[in-house]
């Protein structure tokens, strides 16, 4: 059996976990560009009832010393945030009437 | 059919005059040509009378904290490039970025276009490997001896006059600026005091977007267009008031070239929730950034912010001359935008978002939301200025009439063309 990626409480999220988990916003954008609206909308119904559970449990971590599987889960949110947009709002990954225009986050703090 | 009220909410009183574009008589209120956006010849003009003459800012302190840390700035404006370094005696300079030898760009890696950062003990070309200590003193030729009478001294690096103010790094490229920086920025801006060294956390976003820098530019001074453009982004946006009303700044003020427009707030999650997209909710963040005050705010507002003194006062959007902007919110956390033109109608498009260094991983998740919002609004400003650049250079339409609430955009005009009519005046009389 593989080694899981999440903290023990999120087994149930593994399944996305190999996929959302991302390290960097262009990373994120990019997954969301590339994902159907089906893809998204099994992450959004997944990940967002369990929201709360999640800040509640990454609460007890210093930030600047959380343990792997609890970044991973960090990740997991910072890709719901990305993914949000498309769900409760364009209802289509990318933002309509955007065309080719760029606006790529080249600076981020971490975690 | 309801019509439009003609005139502006009791609750966004306007000047005496009856409108804030005559309180500014200079201004006039006649329509306007945005020739000066669509003509490559208008933009060499501006490359001399403004990039080369105006005081322009290209980073903050905090990105060379260390002695010895720089950061190069790509100015393609100005056609050239500059180091901005921090010296063994902590006093940050700049310098073309430019070997004394044989011309080479001195600082670079891997693409001679791009920026870089880092942190060194002196600059060393790629090509015959002359050395330059961090003030700029050329300190070593590779076989001195075959040169003709050389005298190091007189091959340091070429300067450009560099000041800080507030933590902002700031360079002029003339040979000698009319002005010092706090007499080009000016009694308004001044009169900031901002606890800025205090919000570490930076988001850096970078875009290269086709349209005039000026076109670019008004779309991020008036307050206009959101509830249109932006009108199903969130609940806030849709509301019928702003869809059927249209949304007014609270406040203008001009002092020189630069420019202030203040609005209400909209922060901290005190709407009905129905108000919020879900994932607002959960984040408690969006638009207005992280709900929860940064540990900056303080019963007292800094100085120079809220210069109208207004009681639901929510943002500042500080317009400084030609080409930055800095918006700070009332939740304790600003926004710097930097529009640096690369041609009559491309520009590369900076937005630097800071906040107080997070506590915990729920104030990280906020600031998150908040920077991934500014960037769903941003791709639709870029989006729809690239059709605003084609529609301009169609000339079927040649002048633009601009309401009260887009006196910031009537400003901007005016001040350019005014800088270019004075640069020709003084290359006339030269």
């Amino acid at each position: 059996m593989s080694e899981s990626l999440l903290p023990p409480q999120f087994s149930d999220l593994e399944r996305f976990a190999e996929e959302w988990c991302l390290a960097s916003e262009p990373e994120r954008y990019a997954k969301r560009l590339s994902s159907t609206m089906g893809q998204m909308q099994a992450f959004y119904d997944a990940i967002f009832p369990r929201a709360e559970e999640a800040i509640v449990y990454l609460e007890k971590f210093p930030l600047h010393d959380l343990p792997d599987d609890a970044l991973r889960l960090l990740q997991l949110l910072y890709s719901l945030i990305l993914v949000s947009f498309a769900v409760e709002i364009w209802r289509q990954p990318y933002i309509p009437d955007t065309g080719t225009a760029s606006f790529d986050l080249k600076l981020e703090p971490f975690p | 059919m309801e019509q439009s009220p003609t005139r502006a909410p009791k609750q966004y009183p306007k000047p005496a005059e009856g409108t804030w574009t005559e309180h500014y008589p200079d201004l006039g209120t006649a329509p306007v040509s945005y020739e000066s956006s669509i003509s490559p010849e208008f933009y060499e003009l501006e490359r001399e009378a403004i990039f080369k003459r105006a005081w322009l800012n290209v980073g903050r302190v905090e990105q060379i904290r260390r002695k010895g840390g720089f950061f190069t700035k790509e100015l393609a404006v100005a056609r050239t490039s500059l180091i901005v370094v921090r010296g063994m005696d902590d006093k940050i300079r700049a310098f073309h970025n430019v070997c004394r030898h044989r011309g080479n760009k001195l600082v670079w890696t891997d693409h001679p276009a791009e920026e870089i950062s880092g942190t060194c003990r002196q600059f060393s070309c790629k090509y015959h490997g002359w050395k330059y200590d961090l003030d700029g003193r050329l300190s070593y030729i590779l076989q001195e001896g075959e040169f003709f009478g050389i005298d190091k001294a007189e091959y340091g690096l070429v300067p450009a006059h560099c000041e800080v103010w507030q933590g902002f790094i700031f360079v002029n490229l003339a040979k000698q600026p009319t002005q010092t920086l706090t007499e080009f920025l000016g009694p308004m801006i001044t009169a900031i005091d901002y606890p800025f060294e205090k919000l570490t956390e930076r988001y850096y976003y970078r875009g290269d977007i086709r349209s005039n820098w000026k076109v670019f530019l008004d779309a991020f001074q008036e307050f206009y267009h959101p509830p249109i453009l932006h009108g199903h982004q969130n609940p806030v946006m849709s509301n019928p008031e702003y869809q059927q009303q249209g949304y007014y700044t609270m406040h203008f003020q001009i002092d020189g070239p630069h420019r202030v427009g203040s609005t209400s707030g909209g922060a901290g999650g005190l709407l009905p929730p129905e108000m919020y997209n879900p994932i607002e909710r959960v984040m408690r963040s969006g638009l207005f950034g992280p709900w929860e005050p940064s540990e900056i705010v303080t019963d007292k507002l800094p100085p120079g912010l809220n210069p109208g003194n207004k009681k639901r006062w929510g943002l500042d959007s500080f317009q400084i001359f030609p080409n930055f902007a800095i918006v700070f919110w009332e939740t304790g956390w600003y926004l710097t935008y930097h529009y640096w033109p690369t041609a009559h109608n491309r520009l590369i498009f900076e937005a630097n978002a800071y906040f107080g260094p997070p506590r915990n991983v729920r104030e990280r998740l906020a600031q998150q939301l908040g920077i991934a919002t500014i960037k769903e609004y941003a791709l639709q400003d870029c989006g729809t200025l690239e059709a605003t650049q084609m529609g301009l250079e169609s000339r079927a339409v040649t002048t633009f009439p601009l309401g009260d609430q887009e006196l910031m955009c009537r400003h901007l005009n005016k001040k350019v063309n005014d800088w270019v009519r004075d640069y020709q005046r003084s290359r006339a009389e030269a």
